[in-house]
């Protein structure tokens, strides 16, 4: 791929994610905002999420878009802050991608699976 | 400041250089060229810097003129040296461009972006062809028409957050000059263009902060120019034009 393809694509996924984390934080802080209002519990929480298909995929866009987001901005800052090269903010993104998006899944998996 | 002069810190050297200060006569409507001028013919004619029209027309004579850049051709000394600044003039050159000497910066890169920019006209047309008819009321010429009038001075460049950052960003001038040629119907090079100003340091790099559009004094808007290359580029990558 070349430099100004990728550079639009990652601009372009940069934008899309920031659009949809924007619907997800607003229901991310609505869900606090209600459950907080008789006091939060593990129990409380289990509750609404285990067994649930629609969390499930409500979670699973959430953990994608941040992972696909964030790594994006932070290359951007690691290019004005620092010295590093292509290759390695490529693969610092790479990484922050991946642990994102491993200890995302393992959140919403986990509570998905557990006995409601 | 007596009420008859105006104490003016100016930069003197390279980037290692100081600041030595000089008492100018105040005068009616004195710009802030004038008082550079009287220093250069009176106080210290070793004095380096760079104008030519005197009118806001060239873009040869910005400088930071008390933290900000500026044409200094028409920029009157008591819109910036008001009581914030205690009545007094800081005037240092260009911030993001390598200092020659004095308040004289080197344009090169400014200028050498805008050939990285492809941000010329490239002809479709030879002299056999009739005039290319163009509605002054088309929404593509209505963007070209305000971005037009752009005279290189180099003020939003100094005053870019992201290119101080990125070295390799093209800067708001010539991504804006970029821009009006995207939306002439005449230029044969827009898919080089786009290439050119999609890479690493392309539009792609602006974090929309706006200072170019506060900054200009011909008070166009590289922000609105870049955000539409931004579009352009994405509607190229789609058609697999990139």
């Amino acid at each position: 791929m070349t430099p100004a393809k990728a550079e639009t694509l990652e601009w372009l996924v940069q934008r899309v994610t920031a659009a949809i984390l924007a619907v997800c934080v607003v229901v991310h802080l609505a869900v606090i905002v209600i459950a907080v209002q008789g006091g939060v519990t593990a129990a409380e929480i289990v509750g609404r999420v285990a067994g649930s298909v629609p969390w499930l995929l409500f979670y699973s866009v959430f953990v994608i878009a941040v992972a696909l987001h964030a790594p994006a901005g932070l290359r951007n800052i690691l290019r004005e802050t620092t010295n590093l090269g292509k290759r390695q903010t490529h693969w610092i993104m790479a990484l922050v991608c991946g642990v994102i998006l491993v200890m995302g899944f393992r959140a919403v998996i986990g509570l998905y699976g557990l006995e409601a | 400041m007596s009420e008859q002069t105006i104490t003016v810190d100016i930069w003197r050297g390279r980037e290692d250089g100081r600041f030595q200060t000089f008492e100018v006569p105040r005068m009616a409507s004195q710009t802030v060229l004038d008082v550079v001028t009287y220093v250069q013919r009176n106080l210290d004619p070793g004095l380096s810097y760079r104008f030519a029209c005197r009118v806001g027309v060239c873009g040869s004579c910005a400088m930071t003129v008390n933290g900000k850049p500026r044409w200094t051709c028409r920029t009157h000394v008591d819109k910036v040296a008001g009581d914030a600044t205690g009545g007094r003039l800081k005037i240092q050159p260009l911030r993001n461009l390598p200092v020659i000497r004095d308040l004289a910066v080197d344009m090169a890169e400014f200028f050498e972006k805008w050939t990285q920019a492809k941000a010329h006209f490239v002809p479709t047309k030879t002299r056999d062809d009739d005039f290319q008819q163009v509605s002054p009321d088309d929404p593509q010429r209505k963007e070209a028409t305000a971005g037009i009038e752009c005279i290189n001075c180099g003020v939003c460049y100094a005053g870019c957050d992201t290119v101080a950052g990125l070295a390799s960003y093209l800067g708001p001038a010539a991504l804006n000059r970029a821009w009006t040629l995207v939306n002439d119907v005449r230029d044969g090079g827009q898919a080089d263009r786009l290439k050119a100003i999609s890479g690493v340091g392309g539009c792609q790099s602006c974090h929309t902060q706006q200072t170019c559009f506060e900054l200009c004094p011909k008070h166009l808007n590289p922000t609105a120019a870049i955000a539409g290359l931004k579009r352009a580029t994405v509607k190229a990558l789609i058609k697999g034009d990139l």
